[in-house]
């Protein structure tokens, strides 16, 4: 038996046609199952701590990634600047897709296009493979003909969902970019042109100045902030997402603990994902899973569902 | 070892010697904090985790008080494993930052994550060659444990040790085989100037190189042993946020493209090095 599915009973949720064992995913790019693997050996694999895998986002061509350095650490958090360095779609299908198909959970792949062609690319290259369960769509790159992040504009999202909705029937979730002025627009846009799910929060814009130089000390100038830093920006956008939407959503931002998972799900979320406090603790997901479960008991809830569906009702009503 | 049919900026993984970490962090008891001129000695007993391979590292964390009053340390932090006796680990480091000083002062009894051992570590030098070692500053860690352990297989060693001063220089005292050092200040007994000065006079054909320190110093070392087709096993540092391939952080610049130093490192061949990757 393994991990994945050992957790404790009564936490299965259903996230757009995918049936999970619980509600605690890892964020995209920040897990590598297969360097996990080779890290960790077979447990890595069989005690895969969450409910679906999501991959890191691959894109049409093979990426290098950004100059380093990449990383800045923050009061409670963490700058990136990663550059999503991928093998591209073909490198991604012949040689990470196999490796990620024996993990015991669902697989969510991610992909990212810099042109709704791409997109289409994308999502018509994995979504017929019998190895994926679901696609993300990370709407936080630039289309680069029109010069705007697909996920910052409604009519963006609503070009890119006309694209790639009637490409596959498996589910697609829209992860929603938290730099734009305001989420709601663009999460109403992914629902009605047809996403299953909706995920936030991507990392929040930022960057670090170089102590001793004075300019920027990432390598690419600008990256992402994620960790506790977020988590109450991630916690107010999960809210007005909730609160405007029906698809389910997948909170996360600076998840690290049973507690803050459920206050996810109380501000409208289905499932939770966790990300930065992977870096430091692997086991992170399931000691926030078995966590989750000792507080959804002890406020007397009997499922992460009827948290979740209790939010959402009271929102609606407000 | 270097790699063929890439794609463009991604190399393919590595092969070196590696013993693979118990799954998740757990919680290492310490059992001694020694001061070594500057630096800080931790030692801690790991009761489940696997001996290590000299060059191989950990992510270590305080269990209480990270994060301090500023928010920081969040994140782990990478150390080399300096030495390992039975369940005992033990890590050299200097406080330069919040993540180290609180780490250096830790008291007895206390509790340490560990996530580990992590990465690929030095291989071994072809047999009957001499193994030279290069290590500069807190980049001595790694090699007293290699030095160990190629003194207990019966390999010649010599080591070579550059520090900031006198008082830096204690740290020479945990290598126990032929040495030579160097102060950048002249304090000491010791020669006035850069370890990688006494390389030049040391370095012999067949000899194998292994050096660990500041980039400066481990690009100095690859330029002289690519001059003397000498081969170098260089462990290298970079900022990392988890250790084990997540984070796509901490990147060097390879002949075949980036390479992540906690799973296809921290160990590298020079020869996969080229002018400019620090």
């Amino acid at each position: 038996m393994t991990v994945a599915t050992a957790r404790p009973k009564g936490l299965a949720v259903e996230l757009g046609g995918l049936h999970l064992a619980h509600p605690v995913l890892n964020g995209s790019g920040t897990w590598d199952a297969i360097a996990a693997m080779r890290t960790f050996g077979a447990p890595a694999r069989d005690e895969l701590p969450f409910a679906a895998f999501v991959s890191k986002t691959i894109t049409v061509a093979p990426r290098g990634g950004n100059p380093p350095p990449r990383l800045w650490e923050t009061p409670a958090g963490l700058i990136n600047s990663i550059g999503l360095p991928n093998k591209g779609l073909e490198g991604f299908l012949a040689r990470d897709l196999p490796e990620l198909a024996t993990l015991p959970v669902p697989l969510i792949v991610s992909v990212a296009g810099f042109s709704l062609d791409e997109f289409a690319v994308l999502v018509e290259g994995v979504a017929d493979r019998p190895e994926v369960a679901a696609l993300e769509l990370n709407v936080s790159c630039p289309n680069v003909k029109s010069g705007c992040v697909i996920g910052s504009e409604r009519g963006e999202m609503a070009a890119l969902m006309a694209r790639v909705r009637p490409l596959t029937s498996k589910p697609l979730i829209v992860k929603l970019t938290p730099n734009v002025s305001d989420v709601v627009p663009v999460a109403l846009a992914a629902q009605e042109g047809g996403a299953d799910a909706l995920s936030l929060i991507n990392t929040l814009r930022a960057t670090a100045v170089h102590p001793r130089t004075g300019h920027p000390w990432l390598g690419a100038g600008q990256g992402g902030l994620s960790g506790p830093a977020v988590r109450p920006v991630a916690l107010a956008l999960t809210t007005q997402v909730a609160a405007r939407t029906d698809v389910p959503i997948i909170g996360m931002g600076g998840i690290q603990s049973g507690r803050d998972a459920l206050d996810f799900l109380q501000a409208g979320a289905s499932c939770v994902a966790v990300g930065t406090e992977n870096f430091r603790d692997p086991g992170a997901g399931a000691r926030i899973c078995d966590e989750l479960a000792q507080q959804l008991r002890a406020q007397g809830m009997d499922s992460p569902v009827h948290a979740t569906a209790a939010a959402r009702a009271r929102m609606r009503i407000a | 070892m270097s790699t063929t049919e890439l794609e463009p900026g991604l190399a393919a993984p590595e092969q070196g010697p590696r013993t693979l970490a118990p799954f998740g962090r757990r919680a290492c008891r310490v059992v001694a904090n020694e001061r070594i001129g500057p630096y800080d000695l931790v030692a801690v007993e790991d009761e489940t985790g696997p001996p290590p391979l000299a060059g191989q590292f950990y992510m270590l964390s305080t269990a209480t008080g990270w994060g301090g009053a500023s928010g920081r340390p969040h994140l782990g932090r990478a150390f080399s494993v300096c030495r390992a006796h039975g369940r005992r680990l033990e890590f050299l480091l200097e406080a330069i930052g919040p993540g180290t000083e609180r780490l250096g002062a830790l008291d007895l009894a206390e509790d340490v994550w560990v996530v580990g051992p992590l990465g690929i570590g030095f291989a071994d030098p072809e047999p009957g060659g001499r193994a030279l070692l290069v290590g500069g500053g807190i980049g001595v860690a790694p090699l007293v444990i290699w030095e160990q352990a190629l003194r207990t297989r019966g390999v010649h060693t010599m080591t070579l040790l550059g520090f900031r001063n006198e008082s830096y220089a204690h740290a020479a005292l945990l290598f126990e085989g032929q040495l030579g050092v160097a102060t950048d200040d002249g304090s000491g007994p010791w020669h006035h100037g850069l370890v990688t000065e006494l390389l030049e006079e040391s370095l012999t054909p067949g000899d194998q190189v292994y050096a660990c320190g500041p980039a400066p110093m481990l690009e100095a070392v690859r330029r002289i042993c690519v001059a003397r087709t000498v081969p170098a096993q260089l462990a290298l540092e970079a900022g990392m946020a988890c250790g084990f391939g997540a984070c796509f952080g901490c990147v060097v610049r390879t002949r075949d493209g980036y390479r992540r130093l906690c799973v296809d490192g921290p160990v590298v061949a020079a020869a996969d090095l080229e002018e400019g990757w620090e």
